[in-house]
C-alpha cells in the first residue's frame, strides 16, 4: 500500500509516468546527431541512444537507410570510454544488423573489445560480433573465439559458446573445428558455462549416434554439476532410448541414470527425469518396452509429491505431466486420482483445469457421477478456452464408457444451455454430434438436445451444422415426423442463411421419407414466399425435384448432388470458355471435393490445450488433419497450375488426380527421389521432384529414364532438368500414354536416375570441373495401380446412389484375403488399394462384429461414377465378397479384376 | 516421433516486463515462429496481461510464469513442453535482477529512470533464446557499472527513508 500511495505521488511530481512515452521516431533520429559531437557527450548519448532502444522494442520499424545512419553514428561512440555507454552500442548493433547495411565495419572495433583486457567489454564483444560476422569472417576471429571459449572469466566463455551456437545454425561447418575448446567447458566448474558447453558439443556431436553414446556415456560416469546441464542431458539420454538403436545393455545403463536422477537435490533435475521417464513410456508402449513399469510407478510417486507442492509451477508441471501419462496409461496415474481431486480446489484456475483432464481420463466408470457434480460447479469460473478442454475430455469419456453415454450427454445439454462464446458451444455440439455418430442408441436423444438448443442459437453457422446433421440422420430415424417441426420454426423464425439450410434439409426428409412428402410439399410451397431470393430459389427447385416423385432425378438432385472441387471447376470453366463453346461443357472431368477429414471438428482453441496436454507428437498429428482438408484442394490446384504452365504437357485436358508422393529411395541418401503420379484423361505424367544432398557434387541434365516389364505402355516424352545443386530441390518429368484397353492400365516400371557430375567446392557451390562426367543411381520400381485411375467422390446417401446406378453393370466376386487377421485391416486396404471413399461411416468397424460391410465411392478417369459394396466376414483370415456397380461395364470390371 | 523433447539450449521463447495497464515496457521474443508481427505479439501480450493473474498458465500452446510487483508484470514464456521449473528460474533472475539493480524499488518510475541497465539485464539473462546467465546476483553485477555511485548518493532523505522502510519491510515479509 505504501509503496503505490507513494508511487502514485512520485507520478505526479513527475507529471506522466513514463519519459519516453511521448517521443517518436522522426525527432529521436534527429536527436542521434548528438552521437557526432567530438568529445563524446557520454550523458546525453546515452539518453538517447536508450530512447532508439526503446522505440525499437515498441515496436518501431527502421527503414534501411534510417537504420544505416543511426548505426553509422552509433559507430563514432566507440570513442567514448563510458562502459554503460558502450554496452547500449553493442545491443543498438544487435537490434541495427539485420536492417542497416554494411554493417561489417564495426567488427575491428568489437575485435579490439573482445581481445581487450576489459572484462566488462569482452563477453557483450564477443555476442555483438558473432552476430554482425559470416562464416567467410570467422576464420579472422577464429583464434580469439577458440580462447575466449576456455577464458577463466566463466561470462566470456558462456558468450563464447552461445554466439558459437548462434554461429552453428547458419555455418555448422566452422564450429565443428572447435570441439576441442567446447569439450573443455563442458568439464568447467561454472554452472551456466557447462550448460553451454554441453548444448554446444551435443550440436556438433548429434548427427553422430556413435560419438553421441559415447559422450553420454562419459558424461554420466564422470557427474555434472549444473543442474540445466543434467536437465540437457537427461533429454540427450532420453532421446537415445527412444532411437532404439542403442544395444539393450546399453539401454538399461541409460535408464539406470534417468532412475537416478529421480532422486536429485535439484527439483528441476528431478522433473525433467520424471518427464523423460514418463514419455519414454508412452512413446514405447507400441514397441518394445524400454521403460519397465516400475521405473514409471517411481516417476508417478515423484510428481504425485509435487501435486501437494506450495509451489504453483511445480503442482502445473507435475499434473500437466501427468495428464500426459493419462493419455496413453490412464490406469498408471490411478493412484494420483485423490491428490489431482484436491487440486480442483487449487486457486490457479490453468492447475485445476489440467487436474480435472485428467481426472476424467483415469476416472473409473463408478467415478463418472461424482466427477460431473464437480465440473457443473466448477465451470462457471473458467475462461472459455479452458472449457473446451473439459469439453474434450468429456468426449473421449463419452468414447471409453457408452454405458455412461445418457449422463454425460445430459450435462452435455446443461452445458449447451449456459453462457458461452461460439468456439465453446461449438466444442459442445461436435462432442453430441460425435457421440451420436458413435452410437445410434444415443442418437435420438442427442438429436433431441440438439434441437432444442437450435430453437434458441444465436450463432448461425452452429445453427446450419446442427441443421445439416438433422437432414442426414434425421429421416433415418424412427419417427422422422418429430423433427419437421423444430425444422420449419427456423423457416419461421431465423436468419436467411438459416432459412435457406431448412429448406435444404426438409427436403432432404421429402425425399427420403415417402409418407411426409406431401406435407413438406406444403411447407416447401410456402417457403417459396420468402423475402430472401435463396430460399425462394431453394425452395422452388427442391419444390419442382420432389414434384416429380421419380426416385432417379431426387436421389440424383437432393441425396447426392454432385460435390465438385469448386476450384477445379472454376479452372474447367474458364478452359471451357476460351475454347469451342459450341459442345456442351462436360462435368465429368473436374475432380470431385475430397471429402472432409474424420477428425477435423476439433476446434482450434481447444487442440491448443489439449495438444500442449498430449505432447509434440499430437501437435503434429493434430495440425496436419486441421489442414488436410485445405491442402489437397490447393495441391490439385497447385498441382494443375505447375503443369500448365509446361507447355510440352499443353493439350493433355484437365489433371484429373494426383498420387501422394512416393519415395523412391531411401532416406538419407546421396539424392532423394520422390515421384507423384499425375493422371489425366488419356495420359499419366511422372513427376520425379529430386534433391542432391551431396554438397562436392553439382548434378546437370537430370532425367529418370522409365522402362516398363510389358509393352503396353508407350513413354511420349522425358522432361529433363538442367541442373542440381546441392539442397536445391528440382524436378523432371516423363509423359506416359494411357494403352487404349482399359484392362491393361496398370504396370511397374523400372527408374534410373541419369545425370552428369561436376565436383564443386562444398563452402561457395561453385563447380570446380568445366566439363562432368555421366553416372546413374538406380531407383525403387514405380507401380502404376488401379488407384492412379480412380479418386475418391462422396456419396451422402449411398443407398439411393446404389439403386441409381441398377444392377445393369454389376459384377461381382469372392475373395480371400488370408494375410488379413482383422476387418479393421481389411477394410483401410480394400480402401487403399481401390482409392475410393468410405461412404455412410461404414469405415469404422464396431467392435466385436464377425462381419462388416463397406461402402465406397469413386470416379474413374473418364468420369465414370464406381460404387462398390465389400462384404467382409472373419474367418480364416477374411473373406470378401466384392459387388461393383458402374455407370460403364468395362470400369465395373477393371475394378472387380483390381482386387485378387 | 517421440513424444520427447529435442535436446537444446534454446529453451526461452520471450521475456516480458509490462506496465499497469497491459502496455509493453521492454519485451524480447526470440522465436520468430510464433508470432509473425509486432501487432500479434502486442495482441498476445494484451492476452497475457488479462489472463495471467496465477504464476503460471498456458496461452496459445506457451507456457507463461508470471510475477509482478506494484505496477510492474514480469513474464517468462517457454513451449508448453518445456520444464516449467527453468522457465521459472529465467523468470526468478529477471525479477531478482531487476530487483537488485533497482535496489529493490521494483515499480515503473524507478524502471524507467534506470532503463539503459535494465536494458542491459535482459540482454544478460538471455541471449536469442539461449539462458545466458540465471543467477540474480552475477547479472546484476555484470550490469553494476555505475561504480562511482554510492548507493544513497543523490538520494532525498525521503527516498533513503523509503528504501529504509522497503528494507524492512522484506525483511519481515521474508
Amino acid at each position: 500500500m505504501l509503496i503505490s500511495v507513494h508511487g502514485m505521488k512520485k507520478d505526479e511530481e513527475h507529471g506522466g509516468s513514463n519519459p519516453y512515452q511521448c517521443s517518436d521516431k522522426t525527432s529521436v533520429l534527429q536527436e542521434a546527431r548528438v552521437f557526432n559531437e567530438t568529445p563524446v557527450n557520454v550523458k546525453r548519448s546515452t539518453h538517447v541512444l536508450t530512447k532508439i532502444l526503446y522505440l525499437l522494442n515498441q515496436g518501431e520499424t527502421l527503414g534501411t537507410k534510417e537504420a544505416t545512419d543511426v548505426f553509422f553514428a552509433m559507430t563514432k561512440l566507440f570513442q567514448s570510454n563510458d562502459i554503460i555507454l558502450r554496452r547500449l552500442v553493442y545491443l543498438g548493433i544487435k537490434e541495427l544488423c539485420s536492417v542497416a547495411e554494411d554493417t561489417i565495419i564495426v567488427t575491428s572495433s568489437l575485435t579490439k573489445d573482445m581481445t581487450g583486457r576489459e572484462d566488462q567489454y569482452r563477453a557483450s564483444a564477443i555476442r555483438a560480433l558473432c552476430r554482425i560476422t559470416d562464416a567467410s569472417m570467422l576464420q579472422a576471429v577464429e583464434r580469439y573465439m577458440k580462447q575466449a571459449m576456455v577464458d577463466r572469466t566463466s561470462g566470456v566463455s558462456s558468450a563464447a559458446l552461445v554466439s558459437c551456437r548462434h554461429i552453428a545454425q547458419h555455418s555448422p561447418d566452422v564450429v565443428k573445428r572447435w570441439v576441442a575448446e567446447v569439450q573443455e567447458a563442458v568439464h568447467s566448474d561454472n554452472v551456466m558455462v557447462q550448460y553451454h558447453g554441453l548444448g554446444m558439443l551435443y550440436q556438433i556431436r548429434k548427427s553422430d549416434k556413435l560419438a553421441v553414446t559415447k559422450m553420454v556415456s562419459k558424461l554420466i560416469s564422470s557427474g555434472m554439476r549444473s543442474p540445466y546441464a543434467i536437465c540437457l542431458l537427461i533429454r540427450i539420454v532420453a532421446k537415445l532410448i527412444a532411437e532404439e538403436e542403442s544395444s539393450a545393455g546399453e539401454r538399461s545403463h541409460l535408464m539406470e541414470f534417468l532412475e537416478s536422477m529421480l532422486r536429485h537435490k535439484s527439483e528441476m533435475v528431478v522433473y525433467e527425469a520424471a518427464n523423460a521417464v514418463v514419455a519414454l513410456s508412452a512413446a514405447t508402449t507400441t514397441t518394445t518396452t524400454t521403460t519397465t513399469s516400475r521405473d514409471l510407478v517411481t516417476a508417478i510417486s515423484v510428481l504425485q509429491l509435487f501435486l501437494s507442492s506450495p509451489k504453483p509451477t511445480l503442482r502445473f508441471a507435475a499434473v500437466r505431466t501427468l495428464g500426459k501419462v493419462a493419455m496413453t496409461q490412464p490406469a498408471a496415474v490411478t493412484a494420483c486420482n485423490l491428490d489431482l481431486e484436491n487440486l480442483l480446489q487449487d486457486v490457479n484456475r490453468s492447475i485445476a483445469t489440467l487436474a480435472i483432464t485428467t481426472l476424467l481420463k483415469t476416472g473409473s466408470e463408478g467415478s463418472i457421477d461424482r466427477l460431473m457434480r464437480s465440473i457443473a460447479a466448477f465451470l462457471n469460473d473458467i475462461s472459455d478456452e479452458f472449457k473446451i478442454v473439459v469439453v474434450e475430455a468429456l468426449r473421449s469419456l463419452a468414447l471409453q464408457y457408452p454405458r455412461k453415454q445418457a449422463l454425460l450427454m445430459g450435462q452435455l445439454a446443461d452445458m449447451l444451455r449456459n453462457e458461452g462464446g461460439l468456439a465453446y458451444k461449438e466444442a459442445i455440439a461436435s462432442t453430441i454430434i460425435t457421440i451420436i455418430e458413435d452410437n445410434p442408441d444415443a442418437k435420438e436423444k442427442g438429436l433431441d438436445h440438439l434441437c432444442e438448443f437450435i430453437e434458441d442459437c444465436e450463432h448461425t453457422t452452429l445453427a446450419v451444422r446442427i441443421l445439416h446433421l438433422l437432414g442426414k440422420e434425421g429421416p433415418r430415424t424412427s419417427r422422422p415426423a418429430r423433427y419437421i417441426r423444430f425444422i420449419y420454426n427456423r423457416v419461421i423464425l431465423e436468419n436467411a442463411a438459416v432459412r435457406a439450410a431448412a429448406v435444404s434439409v426438409l427436403a432432404r426428409f421429402g425425399a427420403q421419407c415417402p409418407d411426409l412428402l406431401p406435407n413438406i410439399l406444403v411447407l416447401l410451397q410456402r417457403c417459396m414466399l420468402d423475402t430472401e431470393d435463396e430460399v425462394r430459389d431453394r425452395s422452388t427447385y427442391y419444390h419442382a425435384v420432389l414434384s416429380t416423385r421419380d426416385p432417379a432425378i431426387i436421389a440424383r438432385c437432393i441425396l447426392n448432388p454432385p460435390m465438385y472441387s469448386l476450384s477445379s471447376l472454376e479452372r474447367a470453366l474458364l478452359s471451357y470458355l476460351s475454347s469451342d463453346t459450341t459442345k456442351a461443357f462436360d462435368a465429368s472431368c473436374v475432380p470431385a471435393a475430397p471429402p472432409p477429414a474424420a477428425s477435423a471438428s476439433l476446434s482450434s482453441a481447444a487442440s491448443s490445450i489439449t495438444a500442449a496436454i498430449s505432447g509434440p507428437e499430437d501437435v503434429t498429428s493434430a495440425v496436419p488433419a486441421l489442414q488436410q482438408e485445405k491442402r489437397s484442394v490447393s495441391m490439385h490446384d497447385k498441382y494443375a497450375e505447375r503443369l500448365a504452365a509446361i507447355p510440352a504437357f499443353a493439350g493433355l485436358g484437365p489433371l484429373f488426380k494426383s498420387s501422394a508422393p512416393v519415395e523412391l529411395t531411401e532416406s538419407e541418401t546421396e539424392y532423394v527421389v520422390r515421384c507423384v503420379k499425375h493422371t489425366f484423361l488419356g495420359h499419366i505424367i511422372l513427376q520425379f521432384d529430386c534433391t542432391n544432398t551431396l554438397n562436392d557434387q553439382l548434378l546437370e541434365d537430370v532425367s529418370v529414364v522409365v522402362e516398363e516389364d510389358g509393352s503396353n505402355w508407350q513413354i511420349l516424352q522425358t522432361l529433363p532438368c538442367a541442373s542440381l545443386p546441392y539442397s536445391c530441390p528440382g524436378t523432371c518429368y516423363v509423359l506416359l500414354a494411357i494403352p487404349e484397353d482399359i484392362m491393361s492400365t496398370t504396370g511397374t516400371f523400372t527408374a534410373c536416375l541419369k545425370f552428369q557430375v561436376r565436383d564443386c567446392d562444398p563452402i561457395t557451390g561453385e563447380p570446380e570441373t568445366e566439363d562432368g562426367y555421366g553416372d546413374d543411381y538406380t531407383l525403387e520400381d514405380i507401380e502404376i495401380s488401379v488407384s492412379d485411375h480412380v479418386s475418391a467422390a462422396q456419396r451422402s446417401n449411398f443407398a439411393a446412389a446404389w439403386e441409381e446406378l441398377g444392377p445393369g453393370s454389376e459384377l461381382e466376386d469372392t475373395f480371400a484375403l488370408t494375410s488379413l487377421s482383422s476387418l479393421a485391416e481389411a477394410v483401410t486396404q480394400v480402401t487403399n488399394f481401390l482409392g475410393m471413399q468410405p461412404c455412410d461411416r461404414s469405415e469404422k468397424v464396431p467392435d466385436g462384429k464377425n462381419s462388416h460391410t463397406l461402402y465406397l465411392a469413386g470416379t474413374y478417369r473418364g468420369g465414370q461414377s464406381v460404387l462398390v459394396r465389400a462384404k467382409l466376414a472373419l474367418s480364416d483370415g477374411v473373406a470378401m465378397q466384392l459387388t461393383v456397380r458402374s455407370t460403364d461395364p468395362a470400369v465395373s470390371e477393371v475394378i472387380a479384376s483390381a482386387v485378387g | 516421433m517421440s513424444g520427447l523433447f529435442e535436446p537444446t539450449l534454446y529453451m526461452v521463447k520471450g521475456m516480458a516486463i509490462l506496465d499497469s495497464d497491459g502496455n509493453r515496457l521492454l519485451t524480447k521474443y526470440y522465436d520468430p515462429t510464433i508470432f509473425p508481427s509486432v501487432k500479434e505479439e502486442k495482441k498476445f501480450e494484451k492476452q497475457l496481461f488479462n489472463r495471467a493473474n496465477a504464476e503460471i498458465t498456458m496461452i496459445n500452446r506457451l507456457t507463461c510464469v508470471y510475477r509482478s510487483n506494484v505496477d510492474l508484470y514480469f513474464y517468462v514464456i517457454g513451449s508448453s513442453q518445456e520444464n516449467e521449473l527453468i522457465l521459472q528460474s529465467v523468470l526468478n533472475c529477471l525479477y531478482e535482477s531487476v530487483s537488485t539493480i533497482l535496489r529493490k524499488n521494483v515499480e515503473k518510475r524507478t524502471l524507467l529512470d534506470n532503463l539503459d541497465i535494465i536494458m542491459l539485464a535482459f540482454d544478460e539473462i538471455c541471449d536469442g533464446g539461449i539462458p545466458l546467465e540465471t543467477d540474480p546476483q552475477v547479472v546484476a553485477q555484470r550490469v553494476s557499472l555505475r561504480v562511482e555511485e554510492s548507493p544513497f548518493n543523490d538520494q532525498t532523505v525521503t527516498q533513503v527513508l523509503q528504501s529504509a522502510r522497503e528494507q524492512l519491510k522484506w525483511s519481515l515479509l521474508k
